[in-house]
């Protein structure tokens, strides 16, 4: 056997294991689906969405735990998307590339990896106690923006940092002036990758239970947010305190809350996806 | 600005409330309103969140809440004023009780029910029927950790198999309550054994597990009682039963099922006994207790008992007026 032959080998048997690894999380995650489908979607109906919690698991619905889900989705959504692309578009075109810099850098990607309960208990001290907002949605809605908010940074700097650089110089060539060439040309052929990375960070913040359970988010809670200073639930709570419950019903329960919580999830997604490529329709190079 | 419309809704219906409710204790309750913030052991929230269900027909604008931020969790929050009633698991710890008049808290404990702790094993596990306490202190001490790994070590006729350890996380109060019952030092164990918060994750792991030796809450027994053998307790204290005696209603009850069995209790903050709202729920608390903590797995007080804690916070927020 030669050389070229046994590198062809080698790269047969790599491709094969990029298969295999591909389709060993696809399974996992299939495996998964399927096994929370069998035991919770004969669960769901009307009924389970629009019901208050109760200590009956046949009668317990997840109505202000959806409520408050969607709550914290609005407002981290409202809080951190602006600051996240505002602060990666600052890092990436004013920005100078000094020490200071790298330093910041570093750290944004330091805060992507710090565990979220450690979240939870800034957002206790800083956002419920010094600034007085108590338990409410918005101070777990601040809390979910610290969260997310380096991964909204990462991924803007580097979906604009894709953007080809004639295409500023061109910009800029024509008069623009930087603020426009940003807002003009780079943000909208940045937009579908900053996009991405925007969902990214929403589906994590929708996931998360325990920085809210330090901050105060509650299990039971009878009525929906009306304000953003009302206490709220979210579903991973209520997911987490049924799971945890003696009786069967409660856990078939949760099985139910999971799909309601990866329905959310994927229309989210969808929604993005969709935006996404009607953005990248538009942009003509 | 909510809080503010809030404390004004509370004050006003504390200054003008007060009489009212002692008239007509029953009909008053119509027309009680605000916010009741109840946090603390993710133990006792069943019974606070079914008391909290029930309260909605009582008082329908009675806004109730329960979190489950655990026994210590919950305890911080109380310190500080910022929950009005506390669950717990386990009776206030000394650094608590300093945080407390550190902030000036003032508050009353009351038991509201029973849990039991049930060792289990392999319902094919044919050779432990019962155990002692000390028996199980040898399983559990921090000095078994690496030494005892067989059932013969704990008891010559039992067979050299080894043993595999379930039991509560550290973090809840479930695992303070069994140290110190067992071990005789809260907070003290070996740390091999496979712990988790989630008492269903034991169940499973001893129901799956032929040598497996575990605790866990009574109710999760009762629940899983075809894949579970539980395991008599014999404390060696003839004054309580004499040998062995298993969990169950009666046994909790009658506290002959010692020393596994707990007390479970809510924490009232005195200035929020000031409220009539509040003194209307708590004293429905303690009425409807008895059906509630059986219907959610755990073990009502007496009647007697029950009696005394109605009478003890009667006492209470009268002295608080």
């Amino acid at each position: 056997m030669n050389r070229i032959q046994t590198n062809r080998i080698k790269d047969k048997a790599f491709q094969y294991f990029g298969v295999f690894c591909t389709f060993f999380g696809l399974a996992m995650l299939a495996v998964f689906v399927l096994d929370v489908l069998r035991k919770g979607i004969h669960r769901i109906d009307w009924d389970f969405i629009s019901n208050l919690p109760s200590r009956f698991p046949e009668k317990a619905g997840i109505f202000t735990a959806l409520m408050g889900t969607c709550w914290i989705l609005i407002l981290t959504a409202i809080i951190a998307i602006p600051i996240g692309v505002a602060a990666g578009i600052y890092l990436e075109e004013y920005g100078k590339r000094n020490r200071f810099a790298a330093i910041l850098e570093i750290n944004i990607t330091n805060l992507a990896g710090i565990p979220s309960i450690i979240y939870g208990l800034l957002g206790l001290e800083i956002f419920v106690r010094i600034a007085g907002l108590g338990q409410s949605v918005l101070a777990g809605a601040l809390t979910l923006s610290l969260l997310v908010l380096p991964i909204i940074i990462v991924s803007t700097r580097e979906s604009i940092r894709a953007v080809p650089r004639s295409l500023r110089e061109a910009s800029l060539a024509l008069g623009a002036s930087k603020w426009q060439t940003i807002w003009n040309q780079v943000l909208p052929a940045g937009g579908g990758g900053i996009l991405t990375g925007v969902i990214l960070a929403l589906s994590r913040a929708v996931g998360e239970a325990a920085p809210l359970i330090v901050v105060g988010a509650l299990a039971y809670v009878p009525f929906a947010p009306s304000t953003p200073l009302d206490e709220f639930s979210v579903l991973p709570i209520q997911i987490y305190n049924w799971v945890s419950r003696p009786q069967q019903g409660f856990v078939t329960n949760s099985a139910a809350a999971i799909i309601i919580l990866l329905i959310v999830t994927f229309l989210m997604n969808g929604i993005a996806i969709y935006f996404r490529s009607r953005w990248q329709k538009k942009v003509k190079w | 600005m909510n809080k503010i419309i809030l404390a004004v809704v509370i004050t006003t219906l504390a200054a003008c409330g007060g009489s009212k409710e002692e008239k007509t204790p029953e009909s008053g309750t119509e027309s009680l309103s605000g916010n009741i913030s109840i946090d603390g052991s993710s133990t006792v929230y069943p019974i606070s969140e079914a008391v909290a269900e029930e309260f909605r027909k009582e008082a329908p604008s009675v806004k109730v809440t329960v979190g489950l931020s655990g026994t210590g969790g919950g305890f911080k929050k109380f310190s500080r004023g910022e929950i009005d009633i506390n669950d717990a698991s386990r009776t206030i710890k000394e650094e608590e009780m300093a945080l407390c008049k550190e902030h000036n808290i003032d508050y009353i404990e009351l038991e509201v029910g029973y849990d039991g702790l049930v060792v289990v094993v392999h319902p094919q596990n044919n050779w432990v029927n019962e155990i002692t306490v000390a028996e199980l202190k040898k399983i559990w001490e921090p000095e078994a950790q690496g030494k005892i790994k067989y059932w013969n070590q704990i008891r010559p006729e039992w067979p050299k198999e080894e043993i595999h350890l379930y039991g509560a996380g550290v973090e809840s109060g479930t695992y303070d309550y069994f140290t110190e019952a067992i071990v005789g030092k809260s907070h003290s164990s070996r740390g091999d054994y496979t712990g988790s918060e989630d008492d269903n994750v034991l169940v499973q792991g001893v129901s799956g597990d032929k040598n497996s030796l575990g605790f866990f809450g009574l109710a999760y027994f009762e629940e899983n009682k075809a894949k579970l053998k539980a395991v008599a307790v014999d404390d060696q204290n003839d004054a309580n039963g004499k040998g062995g005696i298993l969990p169950s209603v009666e046994t909790v009850l009658n506290k002959s099922y010692a020393p596994l069995s707990r007390p479970l209790f809510i924490y009232v903050n005195s200035k929020a006994v000031q409220r009539p709202e509040v003194i209307r729920f708590v004293d429905f608390y303690l009425a409807s207790a008895p059906e509630l903590t059986k219907a959610v797995g755990f073990v009502p007080l007496r009647p007697e008992e029950y009696k005394a804690q109605q009478d003890k916070f009667a006492q209470y927020h009268s002295s608080k007026k």
